[in-house]
């Protein structure tokens, strides 16, 4: 990362009790796609919003583009943001739309009449020029909203949840062409939203968002596979939590105990050091849970009964009550009829010690 | 599905949708009051201005008209200080309904109480405020005589600018409301994309909020020139003969001269000035502006006025310069005010707005208090700052018979109105609300339209359509007419609250087991309840302040609060108009803010 292209640091904000974020810091490259994920009122907004110079932040600093802009006004940031709902301006045509960026940088008409050719051709809607943003449809809106950010070659574009108003359908789809904008123009893109499958198609790294602060920023791959907290593994795909108690530390292993008296082996992560007798937390995925014959073994296993199948399509997920009475999920491609699995029948569910994630601090 | 099959049959009873005429009962008693006693009367005198035909008008009124160039000096007149008030009004008014619209909505509701209350104060108590502060003994010359702006007073009571004043004052609040309307339905997230864009405040401002929100100018402009035009008591007891308004004509003739016929032919003049007002509005801009702008729903299928599209081709090129202006005097002071970027801007441009706002709403808000104080004074006539203390003014309230039986009338006419208001107007409401229908808007439209005509012109109506009855001089011919002023009232509150109603709870009760009549009122109405009481205060409001109905239908016998005023005020402003208006001040403000506070808790 030679110059980042956005800094902020330790930025901060509060309505009267309310704290909206507190003190968060990150850097962005130049053509990165960095995500702000979480839930509603986890400060993400917020952030975008003093990014964008909508909000000011009571304190901390916003860099772009290597210029302090903690305080400057949106007009000067260089920056382009796409809103939920578009913000299109119903009065004007699609063309004037776009040209708006252009003309309020006094670029002259023939090149804002090539430009706004050159966007539309890219978003692959020439022929909407001279409608009326209400004459679209809402996918052809989203378009021109990203046309008209694109236009003018912003230092970095933000986006607040602009798949939000969509169907599951036409999200889908937009999905991976906002990616493919995004890969053939080398944009940078700071992207707002509640949806962890969107974050993960399209960012280059997710910053994950909690209670006002940044709680993991990672990739996508970092986040899923080495979440740092159980917030973190359970907003992220599906968890199974083991409470377990440490017994051993040798070299790169934990030895760790179960609830029903069995012990497991688990990575040692030395970024988060756990010392012997520390009650913690065994993150496994549902998917990394394998359902063994009797006879056969694993490095770690662990039995219980079945309480459930359920057949979801592509996956059939195993619901195992273990002997301590915690229920865990194990998934697996489904490779045919499960008939044959009857309620309470013994299971043994195996695992490889790399697949865990020792998990410490609140809730563990 | 007249042959009874045996499927049906063995549900016990045969069930069909009943004919649509026979859905429609809700409607009928408004519609028809409605047809009786506003359109018929309505209709007949313009019948009988245009044909003659009956003996008590002939084109002898209308000789008289043309011959005098008296009534056409008053018609320019009467346009004249209703284009300036109009004007006045959105330019002031705008920056308020901008703040209110562009707020949070907490704010908002706090603030809209502050531009309601002095819509619903008594005009005549307004107006005797104004007297108060603008008179040559009033509260302005004393203040500016004692910082030794003025050596003596000087005259601002009986011009054209106080009339200006007294008539802005009265009407703002009415253009900021229509305003509002259209501008709650622009997306406030389009002028921080502007931003975002590269716009300063004032090309956002200008190239695209300000287009947006026209036709709701447009509105209010309208509404405010038409209800400008039935303008009486400000212009007669804050003006000078010069700035005498026509309906001040009709009600000479009237009161001095008893002479109806001709009253009638004025009133004539003034409602066909209003059509033509309105014809010329829908061919420039189009009536659906009126309606609250054009909805975002209808795509494409917007009927266009001449002017809406002749704005189009150069409108762009006005707010292109506008925008251009406002960003010169911003960077102009961003130089003065050292903006930078590592620190919070001092003054922005929305604490500006914040101040000039204040301002209005002190102005809307604050000069009825100043009446307060005078009705404490010792002394027999209005002056500032008035020599206190005492209370004879009120104890000439409460010993005058003529007082005591007027206050009285005025609570009795203004309650059985509102209740006859609600009988009518609550079932039409949740037909206008919950049905759809063939000219539904059309409908609206005519339950709307007495807001809208000249009230002078309604009295009129009203006079020789009671005259032949012997409506005159009784409180049954009051509360109908007041009836026909607080219906739209009514429907437009209970239509609000039907609107934020939850119709699946009714569905819910049906599926449930209960019968119409039970959902109605187990369910239903105990929810909008809040909302029903606000309807009911809002029709008595509007009856216990109404005028110029009154003035018509008394007859010097059936005298209203109100009129007893005016009585008094067109003789002299005593301070024992200044006790009752106390009292008035107190009682209305009262009632609003319960009226509110239902509302209000309606909407949760």
């Amino acid at each position: 990362m030679a110059q980042p292209k956005l800094k902020i640091t330790d930025l901060r904000k509060t309505y009267g009790r309310v704290v909206a974020l507190s003190g968060a810091s990150l850097e962005m490259g130049e053509g990165e796609f960095l995500t702000l994920l979480g839930p509603s009122g986890s400060g993400k907004t917020t952030m975008l919003m003093m990014i964008a110079g909508l909000v000011q932040p009571d304190s901390g600093e916003v860099w772009i583009d290597d210029n302090l802009a903690t305080y400057a006004p949106s007009h000067m940031r260089d920056i382009g943001m796409v809103f939920q709902n578009y913000a299109l301006f119903p009065h004007l045509t699609v063309y004037e739309n776009i040209a708006f960026p252009l003309r309020m940088r006094g670029v002259d008409n023939a090149n804002i009449r090539r430009e706004v050719t050159r966007v539309l051709d890219l978003i692959q809607l020439p022929d909407v020029q001279d409608r009326l943003p209400r004459a679209l449809s809402g996918g052809q809106q989203q378009r021109i909203a990203l046309a008209r950010c694109i236009v003018y070659q912003p230092s970095i574009i933000l986006m607040d949840e602009p798949l939000g108003a969509l169907d599951k359908k036409l999200r889908d789809q937009m999905k991976l062409e906002i990616k493919h904008l995004h890969e053939e123009l080398g944009i940078t893109v700071l992207y707002v939203t509640h949806d962890q499958e969107e974050a993960m198609v399209m960012s280059d790294r997710i910053c994950l968002m909690n209670d006002a602060k940044i709680e993991q920023l990672g990739s996508p791959e970092e986040l899923y596979f080495r979440p740092r907290t159980m917030f973190a593994a359970d907003f992220l795909g599906e968890s199974n939590f083991l409470h377990v108690q440490v017994e051993d530390i040798s070299g790169g292993d934990v030895l760790v105990r179960g609830g029903d008296g069995a012990t497991f082996t688990v990575d040692n992560d030395k970024t988060r050091p756990v010392a012997k007798g520390d009650a913690v937390q065994a993150m496994v995925r549902p998917e990394m849970l394998q359902l063994i014959a009797p006879g056969e073994d694993a490095p770690n296993v662990l039995d219980g009964s079945l309480d459930e199948v359920i057949l979801v399509g592509g996956v059939t997920k195993y619901y195992v009550r273990l002997k301590d009475g915690s229920q865990v999920v194990a998934t697996g491609l489904t490779r045919g009829p499960v008939d044959g699995l009857e309620k309470n029948a013994a299971i043994r569910l195996g695992w490889n010690k790399e697949n865990a994630v020792i998990l410490t601090g609140e809730g563990a | 599905m007249s042959e009874q099959t045996g499927t049906a049959g063995s549900l016990g009873r045969h069930w069909r949708l009943r004919p649509s005429w026979q859905r429609g009962w809700p409607l009928y008693p408004a519609l028809i009051f409605l047809i009786v006693i506003f359109l018929y009367p309505v209709s007949k005198l313009l019948w009988l201005s245009l044909f003659g035909s009956t003996g008590s008008m002939t084109s002898e009124h209308y000789e008289r008209l043309y011959s005098s160039p008296l009534y056409f000096q008053v018609l320019k007149n009467t346009l004249f200080v209703s284009g300036w008030t109009a004007a006045l009004c959105i330019i002031g008014g705008y920056p308020v309904a901008f703040l209110l619209s562009t707020t949070r909505e907490r704010t908002k509701n706090s603030l809209i109480l502050w531009v309601l209350l002095p819509f619903w104060t008594s005009f005549l108590v307004r107006t005797f405020a104004w007297i108060v502060l603008l008179g040559r003994n009033g509260a302005i010359n004393n203040t500016l005589q004692s910082i030794g702006l003025t050596d003596g007073p000087i005259d601002i009571l009986y011009s054209m600018p106080s009339v200006m004043v007294g008539m802005v004052h009265a009407l703002m609040p009415l253009a900021v409301l229509t305003m509002l309307s259209v501008m709650e339905t622009i997306d406030r997230n389009l002028m921080p994309a502007a931003y975002t864009m590269g716009a300063r405040g004032g090309q956002a401002f200008w190239r695209i909020y300000f287009p947006l929100s026209l036709p709701g100018v447009a509105a209010a402009g309208l509404l405010v020139f038409i209800t400008s035009l039935g303008f009486f008591i400000t212009p007669a007891l804050l003006g000078s003969p010069r700035q005498t308004m026509i309906t001040q004509i009709i009600i000479q003739q009237v009161e001095e001269m008893l002479n109806y016929a001709f009253a009638g032919a004025i009133s004539m003049l003034l409602l066909v000035t209003s059509l033509i007002v309105f014809y010329l509005y829908d061919r420039a801009l189009g009536m659906s502006t009126l309606a609250g702008g054009e909805t975002q729903g209808q795509k494409g299928a917007v009927k266009r006025g001449a002017l809406a599209t002749g704005f189009n081709a150069i409108g762009g090129l006005i707010t292109a310069f506008l925008g251009r202006v406002s960003d010169w005097i911003a960077i102009g002071w961003e130089i003065i005010a050292g903006a930078r970027p590592d620190r919070p801007p001092r003054i922005s441009g929305r604490s500006t707005l914040r101040l000039l706002v204040a301002l209005m709403l002190i102005f809307l808000a604050g000069p009825a208090f100043f009446i307060v104080p005078v009705s404490f004074t010792t002394q027999g006539f209005i002056e500032w700052p008035p020599s206190f203390f005492s209370m004879k003014w009120y104890e000439a309230v409460f010993e005058h018979s003529i007082w005591v039986t007027a206050i009285t009338r005025s609570l009795f006419v203004g309650v059985v109105t509102a209740t006859l208001a609600m009988l009518i107007g609550v079932p039409a409401s949740f037909f206008l609300a919950r049905q759809q229908f063939l000219g539904k808007t059309a409908a609206l439209a005519f339950f709307l339209s007495p807001l809208i005509l000249p009230r002078i012109i309604i009295a009129v109506a009203l006079f020789y359509f009671y005259a032949p009855l012997g409506l005159i001089g009784t409180e049954i011919g009051l509360i109908l007419g007041h009836t026909l002023l607080a219906l739209p009232y009514v429907v437009i509150t209970v239509m609000a609250v039907l609107k934020n109603y939850d119709q699946r709870l009714d569905q819910a009760a049906s599926s449930l087991g209960a019968k119409p009549t039970r959902v109605l009122w187990h369910i239903t109405m105990p929810l909008i309840k809040p909302g029903l009481v606000a309807a009911f205060l809002f029709a008595f409001v509007t009856s216990f302040d109404e005028l110029t109905i009154a003035l018509f239908i008394s007859a010097g016998v059936a005298t209203t609060l109100p009129k007893q005023m005016w009585d008094d005020a067109i003789l002299q402003v005593s301070p024992t108009l200044a006790a009752i208006s106390t009292l008035l001040l107190i009682f209305v403000t009262v009632v609003i803010l319960l009226a509110e506070y239902f509302q209000r808790s309606a909407r949760r």
